[in-house]
C-alpha cells in the first residue's frame, strides 16, 4: 500500500522545519501531528555510521506508508564528502519525497552535482524529471561566502538554510545572545537569498531549556526576514507560528491594500492612498498579500481576501 | 545473494522491532523466538509481514528471531530487509533495489 503525495509546491509557507531521526520509528510515524509546516527526516548527523543503512530502509517505507497529509517532507542526505549520498538520494527519489537538503553546500556545483544524481534517479525510478525540490544548508565560511552562486544554481531550489553548529566551529565561536557570532552570515545569506527570489530558513536552537532565548532569537529571524526556522523539538513549533503571526492592525492594513489595489488597478490607477493618508503603490502588494498568506495560515484570518 | 553471517537490525525501544537473521542449509524458514508486546492481538499479522518481506527477498532457508515492541508494518519490513542485506554483508553503500524487492 503506497500514500500517494501531491506535487511538491516549491515556494510554500514554511514557517517550521522540525528534524527527526529517520532511524527512530517511535519519531516518524507520528511526525506530522506535531503541526510543523515541514518535517526534515535525517539520514546525516542524526543516525550513527553504522546505521545509515538501517536509515534507508527505515526511511523507505515511511515515505511510502506514512500519510504526511499537508505536512511537507524533506529529507537530510548525507554530505558529498561521505560515501554514502548518491545511494541516500535514490532512496529519496525512489520514495517519492518532496525534498532534499543538501547538507554542507560550498559551491554551485555541489548543488549540479545533486541536482543531476536526482535526474538521473526520477528517471530511473519514473519519477517525473523536476518533481524533486532541493534547498541547499551553508555550514562552513566558503558556503556562506559563496551563498549567491549556490542560490542560483538549480530550478529546483527553493532555499536556503544556515547551519550554525558546523559554521560556528570553523568560525571559532560560541553561541552569543543577540547573535552577533552569526550577524554577517545571517545577513549574507539573506541579502543572497532575496536576490535569487528563493526562501531563506535560520538555524537551530539547540537549548530547549531556554524559552526565552528561543523566543529573543526568533523575533530577530523575524526582523532580519526569515521565512522560517529549522526546530529540534516540537515544543518550539508553536512559538515560532504564533510570533510570525501578523498582528489584527497588520491584517487589517494588509487587507485594505489588498483591497484598494484591487480596485485602483481595475481603474488604471497605480499610486493612490489608503484611509489615514499613506501612500502605497505596487510595491506594497506582494507583502500584504503575504501578511493575509500568514493570517490564514495562523488560523486567526477571518475576511474574505 | 545469499545469507553469509548473523544479521541483526532493529532496536528493542517502542514502536520497533529487532530482527536476527541467520543462514540454514535447509528446514525452509524456522522462527526459532517470536516475542511481542502486542502479541495477542498482532501475532499472526507480524508474522505474516515477517515472512512476506523474506520471501519477496528470495530468502529459503534461514532462522529467524523477532522481538517486536509494537512496530508498524513499515517498520517490520525495514527491520527485516535491513536484516537480510547485513546477513548478506552487502555493501551498505551498493545499489539497492527499491520499489523492486524492497517495497
Amino acid at each position: 500500500m503506497s500514500i500517494p503525495r501531491p506535487k511538491p509546491e516549491k515556494f510554500r509557507l514554511r514557517r517550521t522545519m522540525m528534524f527527526m531521526n529517520a532511524q527512530k520509528p517511535g519519531l516518524i510515524k507520528d511526525a506530522y501531528i506535531y503541526g510543523a509546516d515541514s518535517i526534515m527526516l535525517d539520514l546525516e548527523d542524526a543516525v550513527a555510521e553504522n546505521q545509515k543503512d538501517s536509515a534507508r530502509f527505515s526511511l523507505y517505507h515511511a515515505l511510502k506508508e506514512i500519510d504526511y497529509g499537508n505536512t511537507e517532507v524533506i529529507v537530510r542526505i548525507n554530505g558529498l564528502d561521505t560515501p554514502h549520498w548518491k545511494e541516500d538520494i535514490r532512496v529519496c527519489v525512489a520514495g517519492g519525497c518532496d525534498g532534499i537538503r543538501i547538507a554542507k553546500t560550498e559551491s554551485a556545483q555541489d548543488v549540479h552535482t545533486v541536482d543531476e544524481a536526482v535526474t538521473a534517479a526520477e528517471k530511473e525510478f519514473g519519477v517525473e524529471v523536476g518533481r524533486t525540490l532541493l534547498m541547499a544548508a551553508l555550514e562552513s565560511p566558503k558556503g556562506v561566502l559563496n551563498a549567491y552562486e549556490i542560490c542560483t544554481a538549480s530550478p529546483r531550489l527553493f532555499g536556503v538554510a544556515l547551519s550554525g553548529g558546523d559554521y560556528r566551529k570553523c568560525m571559532q565561536v560560541k553561541v552569543i545572545p543577540g547573535g552577533i557570532e552569526m550577524l554577517f552570515a545571517r545577513g549574507l545569506m539573506l541579502n543572497a537569498a532575496r536576490a535569487a527570489g528563493i526562501q531563506c530558513f535560520d538555524t537551530v536552537f539547540t537549548n530547549i531549556n531556554d524559552d526565552e532565548g528561543f523566543k529573543a532569537e526568533v523575533k530577530q529571524n523575524v526582523e532580519m526576514g526569515f521565512d522560517g526556522k529549522s526546530l529540534v523539538n516540537p515544543r518550539q513549533i508553536n512559538i515560532v507560528h504564533e510570533m510570525l503571526a501578523p498582528s489584527q492592525k497588520e491584517i487589517a492594513e494588509a487587507e485594505k491594500i489588498v483591497r484598494a489595489y484591487r480596485e485602483n488597478a481595475d481603474k488604471g490607477v497605480g499610486v493612490f492612498t489608503i484611509e489615514g493618508g499613506k501612500m502605497i503603490d505596487i510595491a506594497f502588494v506582494p507583502g500584504a498579500e503575504r501578511v493575509i498568506r500568514l493570517a490564514k495560515a495562523s488560523g486567526i484570518y477571518e475576511g474574505d481576501l | 545473494m545469499e545469507l553469509k553471517a548473523v544479521g541483526t537490525a532493529g532496536t528493542l525501544e517502542s514502536s520497533d522491532v529487532m530482527i536476527t537473521i541467520e543462514p540454514a542449509q535447509d528446514g525452509g524458514i524456522v522462527l526459532t523466538d517470536f516475542q511481542s508486546s502486542v502479541i495477542n492481538q498482532y501475532g499472526r499479522q507480524i508474522k505474516a509481514e515477517v515472512l512476506a518481506s523474506l520471501e519477496r527477498l528470495g530468502v529459503k532457508n534461514a532462522k529467524v528471531v523477532v522481538n517486536d515492541h509494537g512496530a508498524l508494518d513499515c517498520t517490520i519490513k525495514a527491520r527485516v530487509e535491513c536484516a537480510y542485506y547485513r546477513a548478506c554483508q552487502a555493501d551498505v553503500d551498493g545499489v539497492y533495489d527499491w520499489g523492486g524487492v524492497i517495497r
